[in-house]
């Protein structure tokens, strides 16, 4: 069991990581979205991999940890909005600049400010 | 309790979203109730700091729910000192903003500004570590509006590299939160404090990965070499007063390396003993040596003043690496100079911007600005307490670090670095201002040696840039007026600050005031289980606050 969460966080971490440093846009949204899964499962596994336990202190005499749960509620929730906010920033970017390269254009960087660049 | 904790966070929160829905389309009703809300944040933010200047630690529990369970602010000298300063900028900033049309040319300016106040406000009041990632996440979404406040290619390009850089640091973030919480079982500062020293030190490695990473996440929010690439270009590309609010920002990155290690994992704790002290100061005197080279590179003013953030970053780090009462002191009153005087400058940039037509913030030569010698004494005070001369701040700032490195063992990296810093910043300034500024004059003189016409032509080139705003100029001087007041009454405000650092230094009264907080009773006798469904539910709360302050953007 510990062997599949933790295989499956490395790889969602390798496979974001490696997105994440692409020269386009559009990857490296997608390797921060993977990098988001990974953190969430690795939040999940905080509060010890517990098979079939309620998180709900009740009669039950034993229960899984409810704090780690609500922490990656909170994440998932908080890293959704980033998503959505990246993406229309980079549309804006992309519709812009006519490519959705990530890096600076670095050769236009002193050219006199033309009127569409900074309003 | 007294509710007054809650109020730097509650305010400018609810009146964002006032201005949202109630005043979206009435620029004058939006300035008038952002105006009165910064003020009013400000008198409470005095307020604030006058109470805790005597020492008491007011515990404020959110929902009245008992800690470690219950998120609580915590308002102590160094919280409410970050406060103050804070609000003393939006306020200044906030003049700025509307004195030279920024909040005209996009929509929500005043809405964002108010959002990202209430992030900055409760990242410093809060007590609890997934407290702090949300208002760290509040704040930074925030500030993702404001930097592509009113567009345009090169703008948006950095903005995504912005946003994406930050995203990054969340998810670490969230990597650090989750060790932290699966080695101690709490989220609450004062608990972990506890729970971290009864940790065994043979089973502590998880702990000690879980300390480094944090330190690394607020490494970058502090733009520590090597995690400083985010920071050129946003701040060059940021609109003026938005850069000069992001002046904030990085103290954020300070101000949570200095609680979480004097607080949760002191100096004097065995287990992180020797974890950062080999690379920590050497990367902050490498920050400084980065952000100098950048400023006597720059070919523009927006990216001098960038690297010079990055610069005076270094040398609040370099302080706060000594980890000691003289290093933290030091790094507090560094910390309030460089925010203003980062802002000084950034706003000033921001005038020459305005009145300087197509040449833009190149360091060329250029005609002469509109109001071009009060402009121009603004920068030269602003750049003499940047680069560190006497008699502003900057001086004082530095000689506070220099004294304060004499205990640790690379004193003399540290005097050199520092010293040399301040001649490479010196130069730099000089060469940016004299061709900003002076050499403008030598063009003037020369234009009107030639013929009439050409005369006649510089007057109509200085005709559409001959707008000039005094509620800017006044914003900027305010700056600059602070910064003097920092070095008038640098007196008290060090005695302030040593008796904040030895707060700081000493934990146990934080720790129990914290842990003695008496929430609201509960009781077992129904199946309703107060404390982790209360957790989860103002978990939810701030979840759901944060949720629908995106609603509301990605819906307009």
């Amino acid at each position: 069991m510990e062997l599949i969460v933790a295989s499956a966080i490395g790889i969602l971490t390798a496979a974001g990581l490696y997105l994440v440093m692409r020269l386009r846009t559009f990857p490296v949204i997608l390797g921060v979205s993977l990098l988001t899964y990974a953190v969430n499962v690795f939040l999940f596994a905080s509060g010890r991999l517990v098979v079939n336990r309620p998180p709900i202190l009740s009669d039950a005499s034993s229960y899984t940890d409810p704090l780690p749960q609500a922490l990656v509620l909170t994440a998932i929730v908080i890293s959704f909005g980033m998503t959505a906010v990246v993406v229309m920033v980079a549309l804006g970017a992309y519709l812009s600049a006519g490519d959705d390269r990530v890096n600076a254009d670095e050769s236009r960087r002193d050219e006199p400010d033309a009127g569409e660049d900074r309003a | 309790m007294s509710h007054w904790v809650v109020l730097p966070i509650l305010m400018p929160g609810m009146l964002a979203a006032m201005i949202v829905l109630a005043a979206r389309y009435h620029l004058l009703l939006q300035r008038v109730l952002s105006t009165g809300g910064t003020l009013a944040l400000l008198g409470t933010a005095a307020g604030l700091a006058y109470g805790a200047s005597d020492g008491t630690v007011t515990v404020y529990l959110l929902g009245d729910w008992a800690p470690p369970f219950g998120i609580v602010l915590v308002a102590d000298r160094l919280s409410t000192y970050m406060v103050l300063i804070t609000a003393l900028l939006g306020m200044l900033i906030l003049l700025h903003a509307m004195g030279s049309g920024w909040d005209k040319r996009g929509r929500h300016f005043h809405a964002l500004f108010q959002f990202q106040l209430m992030g900055i406000m409760g990242a410093f009041l809060t007590g609890d570590l997934f407290n702090l990632f949300v208002f760290f996440e509040v704040l930074l979404i925030a500030s993702y509006g404001l930097m592509i406040h009113s567009g345009g290619a090169v703008r948006l390009r950095a903005g995504t590299q912005y946003v994406l850089y930050n995203l990054l640091g969340s998810t670490l973030f969230l990597f650090a939160l989750g060790t932290l919480y699966a080695e101690t079982g709490t989220l609450n500062m004062a608990d972990m404090a506890g729970r971290v020293a009864a940790i065994d030190p043979g089973a502590s490695a998880a702990i000690r990965v879980a300390s480094v990473l944090l330190l690394l996440v607020f490494a970058v929010k502090a733009a520590l070499v090597p995690l400083h690439f985010w920071l050129p270009a946003s701040y060059a590309e940021a609109p003026g007063p938005v850069a000069a609010l992001f002046a904030i920002m990085t103290k954020v990155g300070a101000y949570a390396i200095i609680r979480i290690y004097t607080l949760v994992f002191p100096p004097d704790l065995p287990l992180t003993e020797g974890l950062h002290g080999a690379w920590l100061l050497p990367l902050a005197l490498v920050s400084i040596g980065v952000g100098m080279i950048g400023v006597l590179a720059a070919r523009r003013l927006d990216r001098l003043v960038a690297f010079s953030v990055i610069g005076s970053m270094g040398m609040v780090m370099t302080a706060i690496a000594l980890m000691t009462p003289a290093g933290i002191e030091a790094a507090l009153y560094y910390i309030a100079h460089s925010t203003f005087a980062t802002a000084a400058l950034f706003l000033i940039v921001d005038i020459v911007r305005e009145r300087r037509g197509g040449h833009g913030v190149r360091v060329e030569r250029a005609p002469p600005i509109p109001g071009g010698p009060l402009v121009a004494g603004l920068f030269f005070a602003a750049a003499i307490a940047m680069a560190g001369l006497p008699p502003l701040s900057g001086f004082l700032g530095k000689l506070l670090i220099l004294d304060a490195g004499f205990g640790s063992p690379l004193v003399v990296w540290i005097w050199a670095v520092v010293l040399a810093s301040s001649l490479v910043a010196v130069l730099g300034f000089a060469r940016a201002g004299s061709t900003v500024f002076w050499k403008a004059q030598e063009a003037e003189v020369a234009d009107a040696g030639d013929t009439d016409k050409d005369v006649s032509e510089a007057e109509t080139d200085g005709a559409p840039a001959a707008r000039t705003p005094a509620l800017p100029v006044i914003a900027a001087g305010g700056c600059i007026a602070v910064l003097a007041a920092l070095t008038v009454f640098a007196g008290p405000m060090t005695g302030y600050l040593r008796a904040t650092t030895a707060q700081l230094m000493t934990p146990q009264p934080y720790i129990s005031s914290v842990m003695t907080a008496e929430g609201k009773p509960i009781t077992h006798e129904d199946k309703d289980h107060g404390k982790e469904s209360g957790h989860e539910g103002d978990s939810g709360e701030e979840a759901g606050d944060g949720h629908a302050d995106d609603g509301s953007e990605g819906g307009h």
